[in-house]
């Protein structure tokens, strides 16, 4: 019996489970404590006065620090696309078309999520190791010991910037990539910027600016949720905050890709 | 009576970490606990401030503010020495409106002059020597007028003219606030200058308890152990 448990063990199905499982754990282990302290934040959301100053040095961190970043990888993803469709549409005749595809697949999607991805690697992991830090450096013990909650002073200016500033982001990030979608165009398929803006609105519709603005909403209070979760429940050391970021990152990662999804089904299914 | 505790038990899993301790401390009065690392003395501070729960027992203390002034000082790191002294008055519900900037200015001037430290408001946690943080973390610590003090390891890892300095200021701080104190140590130095009397843990139990001259007597197998810091004896560290 030991010796067919020892085999099964070092098989590859095992292992394959062992990690398909600890995975599903983990998972369930994030979601408990996300509701604990998404519960908590709302409570102290009514019962604490907000600290401006802080919320503004959040929103600055979130919204302003994270553009550069942002932009680029929003841009080039733009650029990618373009180069790749634009000469093809065209050759096929539909030119007039590209406009109008490049802003229903930018407004839509792509600002958004290539924005969350981008904010989740800058902002996020810098979140989530700042507060795992303060976890195992006693600073947030310091600050229970002074009887002031952790969750009410870490967790509401972080999560309101986040909420606050992902729209914005969103904004911004959809016309540089609609900006970058037209000079692609123009210069990979010769298509003039008239005839990109033509068509750019004709697919476009209010529903999906304001669906684009709710999916910022809630990938800007989910990561930042998530990434101040993790580092607020890490524990042991530099290698605990290390992999409170790491989670932190992961985690962020699959919430925006699950919402996307429901956000998918609930608005254009 | 400012601190009575009463058949505290805590465990960690199946571990009992603080097994059955009672002990009770008066205001103005310093207790030192003494004991190896891993025998529970960190856990009875963090017990009492009410950072863990206990699973059995009782801790009473008096009304008013428990402060605690940790082992590595956790200041706030991007906070100045000045928003960290503050950081209470500024932050907490029933304080913040109680107190206008200047007032509040006044205080922590005050207290960084009774730790001997004024001038550097300014100045970041990163830029100060780990005396100077400690003793920030006691200007802290004591910014609400606490009547509970929990040390936990004060003088670790300074020098012994810092440690001097750090001792001589918990005996000022009990002189002038008449709180009743905690100091968890393995310093003999900071036991015979500051505490009142002493108890010993060892495996989560209270091993000894008398004052630090009753330590020094060697007695108990205990407490020769202790003081001549010898491998020999009932005290064996887990390998």
């Amino acid at each position: 019996m030991g010796l067919v448990s020892k085999y099964y063990k070092q098989s590859a199905t095992y292992k394959i489970f062992k990690g398909v499982s600890g995975l599903f754990v983990e998972f369930l282990d994030t979601l408990g404590k996300l509701s604990e302290t998404g519960y908590h934040l709302l409570i102290c959301l009514f019962k604490y006065k907000i600290d401006k100053k802080e919320l503004l040095e959040q929103c600055e961190r979130f919204g302003v620090s994270s553009l550069p970043i942002t932009l680029s990888i929003v841009a080039m993803t733009s650029v990618i696309i373009a180069s790749q469709v634009a000469l093809e549409m065209v050759k096929q005749g539909g030119g007039n078309f590209i406009g109008m595809m490049m802003t229903i697949l930018i407004v839509r999607e792509l600002a958004v999520i290539m924005s969350g991805f981008a904010i989740i690697s800058m902002i996020g992991s810098s979140l989530a190791s700042e507060i795992a830090t303060m976890r195992v450096t006693e600073q947030i013990d310091a600050i229970k010991v002074l009887k002031v909650d952790p969750i009410a002073h870490l967790f509401i200016p972080r999560v309101l910037s986040g909420i606050i500033m992902m729209p914005f982001v969103t904004i911004i990030a959809s016309m540089v990539g609609v900006l970058a979608g037209a000079i692609t165009s123009d210069v990979f398929a010769g298509l003039s910027y008239r005839a990109y803006f033509d068509s750019a609105w004709l697919g476009v519709y209010m529903k999906d600016l304001w669906v684009s603005l709710l999916k910022a909403v809630f990938f800007g209070g989910t990561i930042a949720l998530i990434s101040c979760t993790c580092g607020y429940f890490a524990s042991g050391g530099a290698k605990g905050v290390g992999l409170a970021t790491t989670k932190a990152v992961v985690w962020s990662f699959v919430a925006i890709v699950i919402w996307d999804m429901l956000f998918a089904i609930a608005f254009f299914f | 009576m400012s601190i009575k505790v009463e058949n505290l038990i805590k465990k960690f899993g199946k571990k009992t970490v603080i097994d059955n301790v009672s002990f009770e401390v008066q205001d103005g009065e310093t207790l030192a606990i003494v004991g190896f690392s891993g025998s529970g003395k960190s856990t009875i501070l963090k017990l009492i401030s009410g950072l863990i729960e206990k699973d059995n027992g009782e801790i009473i203390t008096s009304d008013g503010d428990i402060a605690m002034v940790f082992q590595y000082s956790a200041l706030f790191d991007s906070l100045n020495v000045a928003d960290n002294i503050s950081f209470a008055l500024r932050e907490r519900k029933d304080l913040r409106a109680k107190y206008t900037q200047e007032e509040i200015d006044d205080i922590v001037n005050q207290k960084l002059e009774l730790v001997g430290l004024k001038g550097i408001e300014k100045l970041y946690p990163a830029e100060l020597s780990g005396g100077m943080q400690k003793r920030v973390s006691f200007a802290r610590a004591i910014v609400t007028n606490p009547n509970t003090i929990l040390y936990d390891e004060p003088t670790a890892g300074l020098d012994p003219i810092s440690s001097t300095l750090i001792e001589d200021y918990i005996v000022r701080l009990k002189e002038q606030t008449n709180a009743a104190s905690i100091v968890v140590t393995h310093q003999m130095s900071t036991i015979t200058r500051t505490a009142d009397r002493v108890i010993m843990l060892y495996d989560g139990k209270i091993v000894f308890e008398g004052t630090p001259d009753q330590l020094l007597k060697q007695d108990t197998p205990y407490t020769k152990q202790f003081v001549t810091a010898s491998l020999e004896g009932p005290m064996q560290m887990q390998s």
